[in-house]
């Protein structure tokens, strides 16, 4: 049985002009558990749109999204809070590190909205990213391939089945880029979960054995391609 | 990590309007401790001064003015009543003590009082409390001597053995200067009443003093009465306040006292309403500080949603900040407050003598910080509402 499993997946924005824009339609989708997989897509298709559905950040119009069996679009927001807290991790494009916490209070703060601050895993996990001596700095006292370190670590502290990352590489330069995915691809590997990474840049998704272009599973961007 | 710990750092990481805001309420509540603890103090000291006698006897005027003029040395003599007056009051049955006292003069601005030794030997100035001498004696009737109260002794630099002259008038005026030189044989204890202002002369002194009229050289301004008990008060009441008119009983003397409060209730009001608007202001200004932060509080709060925070916990996160500004406003406000009461009863005592307990407990020390927090939790209700709603994926972006 699949770990993330999605079908007949919908949603649309409405836009300054009142018209009502879809953005995604995905038919199905579907990732194995602890398996790593890519999506590729061009900027403005749709690929944070469908990340932040499967976070349950946003609720889709239509369609299922099931989550080792657990169907997130009918979730309650409480429990979709819950699900993102316990089973999901999260990295993003800017890394949305808070500013006010040090690196290891940024692992702390997340682990305590889900199953509870562990000093030692989150130091374990920082030291395994790199940064055992930087556990206290914060944010803007690291360079930017640290600050996603930390992110990684973040995403990976409450032991999530699935991490997904939105262009985690996009601010990076090549080389702090190739580190990064090099260790988010061995992290999610060593942490058994799974990994579902987007981004637009064909280069740094070249070491995934699964890459997908996202026109060819949304089919709003495969009309938007076509058009 | 905790609420409190994602508040505390929250209030850090807002320093600035943190610290501006926790001040707004701090003198907030420290106004509000401060009138409430003056005024109850004021009222209760006030009412229980009485130097250890029931009643004032003077000219014919008001209650009012005769004790503050004769217990608490503050406002003109209405007029003299004769020694006579005295004698026959001493007369009474129901009278255990008659002291008279005479004033109208000054050194330096505290005033000058005649009256009998009797004054600190056969009366107390509260139960089981006699005046005590510090250093030196009682002054002798037939000499020109002086006693000296401590806070009037310190304020003056007199001591044992200085001698002064007295100033005609109870407001000093260096251009009246008696003839009379007085020597001072003995400064009392503290007493923190009003007795510690004055300085204390034979009566006969006051009556025989250079350019005071001969023709009332008998007179004094006041007796000071001790009742054996309290019920003959009524009696003496009937004789002089209903029957008579010349002359004009005053008693019991805190009830006096607390009928001048009791006509400043509405000052009262007044002041509980300039409070609770401080109150109020304080509290909508820590409304206005935590809501004009919201916007740059919205991609913090889309990020913790984002990893996986209740509504609810940042809901709370954000009363709890409103709460705990106040709280420290309130410490704060506790420091303000000593300093505030320091100055005040530092005034209280230079003009009345009488002394008020900077560190005393009374109720509003507990209400007002609570009332402040329970303001202040109301003020978050609308930047806390606005935080519940904040748009996770809208925000997630930085803001540019």
């Amino acid at each position: 049985m699949p770990l993330l499993e999605v079908a007949g997946l919908k949603k649309s924005f409405v836009a300054p002009d009142g018209l009502s824009h879809p953005v995604i339609d995905v038919p199905e989708f579907s990732l194995e558990k602890e398996s790593q997989v890519a999506l590729r897509g061009e900027s403005g298709l749709g690929k944070t749109t469908f990340l932040h559905l499967i976070a349950g950040i946003l609720k889709p119009d239509a369609g299922s999204i099931h989550l080792g069996g657990v169907n997130v679009s009918n979730l309650s927001e409480s429990a979709r809070d819950r699900l993102r807290s316990t089973r999901l991790g999260y990295i993003f494009q800017t890394f949305n590190l808070l500013p006010a916490f040090t690196c290891l209070e940024n692992l702390l703060l997340a682990m305590s909205f889900g199953p509870g601050a562990n000093r030692d895993r989150a130091q374990a996990l920082l030291g395994r990213v790199g940064l055992s001596g930087r556990l206290h700095h914060y944010p803007r006292q690291l360079s930017t391939g640290q600050q996603q370190r930390v992110a990684v670590a973040r995403a990976l502290v409450n032991g999530p089945e699935l991490v997904l990352a939105d262009e985690p590489t996009g601010n990076l330069d090549h080389t702090n880029a190739v580190e990064v995915l090099r260790l988010i691809r061995e992290t999610c590997a060593e942490n058994k979960a799974a990994l579902l990474l987007v981004s637009h840049d064909r280069e740094a998704l070249a070491g995934f054995e699964t890459v997908i272009e996202l026109s060819q599973i949304n089919q709003v961007s495969v009309q938007g391609v076509s058009a | 990590m905790t609420l409190a710990r994602i508040v505390a750092k929250s209030l850090r990481q807002h320093a600035l309007s943190t610290a501006v805001t926790s001040l707004s309420i701090a003198l907030a509540c420290a106004l509000l401790m401060t009138v409430w603890s003056v005024k109850e103090q004021a009222r209760a000291t006030f009412t229980q001064v009485d130097a250890g006698f029931d009643a004032v006897l003077g000219a014919r005027s008001s209650k009012l003015q005769l004790v503050l003029n004769a217990v608490f040395h503050l406002e003109a003599s209405p007029a003299n009543i004769s020694s006579n007056d005295v004698a026959e009051i001493q007369r009474q049955p129901g009278v255990a003590l008659a002291v008279p006292i005479a004033m109208g003069d000054n050194f330096r601005g505290f005033r000058i009082v005649g009256t009998t030794t009797n004054l600190f030997t056969d009366s107390e100035f509260a139960p089981g409390r006699r005046h005590r001498l510090a250093s030196g004696r009682l002054f002798d009737p037939g000499r020109q001597e002086a006693i000296v109260g401590s806070f009037a002794a310190r304020r003056l630099g007199l001591k044992y053995g200085d001698k002064f002259q007295p100033f005609h008038g109870i407001n000093f005026d260096e251009r009246h200067e008696h003839e009379e030189q007085y020597v001072v044989v003995g400064v009392l204890e503290p007493s923190n009443t009003p007795a510690d202002r004055v300085l204390w002369i034979p009566l006969e002194g006051v009556q025989h003093m250079s350019g005071h009229a001969e023709e009332t050289s008998s007179d004094v301004s006041a007796a000071l009465v001790k009742l054996r008990l309290p019920m003959a008060g009524q009696s003496l009441d009937q004789i002089y306040n209903k029957k008579g008119d010349r002359l004009t009983f005053a008693w019991p003397i805190g009830a006096t006292m607390a009928d001048l409060f009791n006509r400043l209730a509405w000052l009262d009001r007044i002041l509980a309403l300039v409070a609770a608007l401080v109150a109020i202001v304080a509290a909508g200004s820590i409304l206005t500080s935590i809501y004009n932060s919201m916007n740059e509080r919205r991609r913090q709060i889309a990020i913790m949603r984002a990893l996986g925070a209740r509504r609810t916990t940042i809901a709370c996160t954000i009363l709890i900040e409103s709460m705990a500004i106040a709280l420290l406003g309130s410490g704060i406000g506790y420091l303000f407050h000593g300093a505030m009461m320091q100055v005040a009863a530092w005034v209280i005592q230079h003009q009345t003598g009488v002394v008020l307990e900077v560190f005393a407990f009374h109720p509003v020390l507990v209400w007002a910080p609570l009332g402040m927090i329970g303001l202040s939790a109301l003020a978050g209700i609308v930047p806390a509402i606005k935080a519940y709603q904040t748009d996770v994926a809208g925000n997630l972006a930085p803001l540019n």
